[in-house]
């Protein structure tokens, strides 16, 4: 394949990375993704909206976050020194809010008043109904039952912000099946509704508008680590589910040759066990939720359940955007495993005091692994894309504890 | 006028001209509840009156469909389903029918599994004639180039769909045309037949090929009433309901659900049937 002179140029005017993404969407779908698309365009040329993003960015999301020079798991390394982008700072506790002012504020626009989500973690469905209560939207968040059993104080906050949560029984009851039900509402109920979409996935153009309000992460990042070190970080380390904590941090830095990217993906119970959400790593492309991408199939082309211990990378596809980002082979794809993630999990919050998600203990978890080979005066930054508290059931359970 | 090569569905349609009437289209998904039940359902529909056959190709994830078509699916997929196996059941068909229109109906991800040169290949010598991918808009259909394998590619138009993109469906769409009548997922409403009449003659006033319509269509008389107004009537998740309502405590196929379908084809077909029996002189 030919190396493109930048890796930021992306998509085509049809929602295309190379290959990948694209508009794969049921023909009643079409002219509202068509009408996003012109209402995006119109509103990124629109300086009211570029400011009042901003705005609720400073005042209600609190950032910037902060870049977080993290001393005693450097030490611990014994390598690179680790920073972490405090995306768990965030109001709500993760980087999902970002993408949700974002699109709450278009939705708006487009005088759209009744919000439809998908959440696995229920990190988004806790973004999306706080900023529902924020802007005085109407919010459905569709979950899986499976998800909600695992999640239940999420369940609750979404509860109390006014959000009416819909269980989804069909498939096996997770983040795929509950995108599938947001868009069957969506087609039904087309005047009024809009699908505020979490991740970097789905048809065009929700991969890269949510790429382009997550990329406040890499671009402050930057910022941060230039005033803290003088220089460009050596690597970058996120984990990945859908994408879009990677893609927001990775993104800005694309065309930085000496920049190593890695984006971790969640291996589950191990590769070789088939029980993993590694789409990249073990999947092949194919068309699910709208766009082409590397997906968990068999060989009939039958979507297989995703495995993690962390659900919001419970997704058996990615980004479409990541997928042609591996074949041009600028971002690398790894993978960690439940139990290496439980590992880094307890090593941030003991040497730390920072209880990361299980999402971003993935991360953490490929640093641990690489950071001891690395010179003492490598930086890397690893994005905390959200904090742990909702996992501590999880965890437990994991230990073998009863809360 | 159509894009597209001519199969056994342009000779459906002149031939239901002929007759004065419209055309039952019924659709069944491949291998519910069991292969050897929907085959045997398969032999029997030409004879209850199904003018052309849908046969879904059952997806894990079917976005598009409503709970009795994603249930038919899951049924079809545990009885060990595949796309290679719906083929093989077109094929059986053949040995029997050599003349009623074929449509398989699915989504675009187990066809990218397959290999779709490979798999219109298949298709075409199985004896398919039309293929419609709910989730391939003309966009993206270029990954699927069924005219040229001498099937055609039946695209959706919507309520929702703009007479911009209409236009753009029209300049591909061969076989006929599948008028979604209501914004919604398969089985969920059903639309006012005025509000039908009027989106027929918009579809009509564009092209001339047949339009046929679905979703929501359940009983012989509201496919009589669509079949005053459009080419076709396209009933499903009734019929879908029916394999569901025959199942056994532990989910296995119940004895009569062969004959309770076709019965129920039956209906619908002397619904379509009546509804331009008035009018046959005038329009012949």
């Amino acid at each position: 394949m030919m190396q493109p002179n930048t890796y930021r140029g992306g998509p085509d005017e049809n929602g295309h990375f190379g290959i990948y993404g694209g508009r794969y969407v049921a023909e009643t779908l079409m002219p509202l993704i068509l009408e996003l698309e012109r209402a995006y365009e119109e509103a990124q040329a629109d300086p009211e909206f570029g400011a009042a993003l901003r705005w609720h960015l400073t005042h209600y999301v609190g950032r910037p976050s902060p870049l977080y020079f993290a001393r005693r798991l450097s030490e611990k390394f014994g390598g690179a020194r680790i920073y972490l982008k405090r995306e768990d700072l965030n109001h709500t506790g993760a980087h999902k809010i970002n993408n949700c002012i974002g699109q709450a504020l278009l939705a708006k626009r487009m005088g759209r008043n009744r919000i439809i989500a998908e959440t696995g973690a229920g990190q988004h469905g806790v973004a999306t109904a706080t900023v529902c209560a924020l802007f005085d939207m109407k919010c459905v968040i569709y979950m899986g039952r499976t998800d909600i059993e695992r999640q239940a104080p999420n369940v609750y906050r979404m509860k109390m912000l006014g959000a009416e949560v819909r269980p989804v029984d069909s498939g096996a009851a997770t983040l795929k099946d509950a995108m599938n039900e947001a868009m069957r509402d969506w087609v039904a109920n087309v005047a009024d509704t809009y699908y505020l979409m979490g991740t970097t996935a789905g048809p065009h153009p929700y991969p890269s508008m949510v790429r382009d309000f997550q990329c406040v992460i890499g671009e402050e990042a930057r910022e941060q680590l230039l005033e803290a070190e003088g220089r460009l970080p050596d690597s970058l380390v996120a984990c990945i589910g859908g994408g879009s904590n990677a893609m927001g941090l990775l993104f800005p830095f694309l065309d930085e040759p000496d920049v190593r990217l890695i984006a971790v993906e969640a291996a589950g119970e191990g590769i070789e066990t088939g029980r993993h959400a590694a789409s990249i790593n073990a999947g092949r492309p194919g068309v699910l939720h709208g766009n082409r991408t590397y997906l968990l199939q068999d060989d009939d082309g039958q979507i297989i359940e995703a495995h993690s211990i962390s659900a919001g990378l419970d997704y058996p596809g990615v980004g479409p955007e990541h997928a042609w980002l591996r074949d041009v082979g600028r971002i690398e794809y790894v993978s960690a495993t439940d139990d290496e993630a439980v590992a880094a999990f307890r090593l941030c919050t003991q040497l730390e005091g920072i209880i990361p998600a299980l999402e971003s203990s993935h991360a953490l978890a490929y640093a641990a692994k690489i950071a001891g080979s690395l010179a003492k005066d490598h930086l890397m930054i690893v994005n905390l894309s959200g904090r742990g508290d909702k996992d501590l059931g999880t965890i437990a359970k994991h230990d073998g504890v009863t809360l | 006028m159509s894009a597209g090569p001519r199969t056994r569905i342009d000779a459906r349609f002149e031939a239901l001209r002929g007759e004065g009437r419209a055309g039952l289209v019924t659709f069944l998904t491949a291998g519910d509840p069991d292969l050897e039940t929907a085959a045997a359902i398969l032999r029997g529909l030409p004879a209850a009156g199904a003018d052309i056959i849908e046969l879904g190709m059952p997806f894990s994830d079917p976005m598009a469909d409503g709970p009795a078509i994603q249930a038919a699916g899951q049924r079809a997929l545990k009885a060990g389903t595949t796309l290679r196996k719906t083929l093989d059941m077109v094929r059986a068909f053949r040995r029997t029918d050599d003349a009623t229109p074929i449509v398989l109906m699915g989504y675009f991800n187990p066809i990218h599994a397959y290999g779709p040169a490979a798999f219109l290949r298949d298709a075409k010598a199985a004896g398919v004639d039309g293929l419609i991918v709910v989730d391939l808009p003309p966009e993206e259909e270029r990954d699927l180039p069924a005219q040229e394998a001498g099937i055609n590619l039946i695209f959706l138009t919507a309520p929702t769909t703009t007479d911009v993109r209409l236009g753009r469906v029209l300049a591909r769409a061969s076989g006929f045309l599948y008028y979604v009548s209501i914004t919604g997922i398969t089985g969920t409403a059903s639309a006012e037949t005025a509000d039908v009449a009027a989106a027929v003659q918009r579809i009509r006033a564009r092209t001339s090929l047949p339009v046929a319509v679905g979703f929501g269509i359940r009983t012989p008389d509201q496919a009589a009433a669509i079949a005053r107004v459009a080419d076709a009537a396209v009933v499903g998740s009734a019929l879908v309901g029916i394999i569901a309502a025959n199942l056994g405590p532990s989910g296995q196929p119940g004895p009569g659900t062969t004959d309770a379908v076709l019965d129920a084809v039956r209906a619908l077909a002397s619904g379509v049937r009546s509804a331009r029996a008035g009018k046959l002189r005038s329009s012949a």
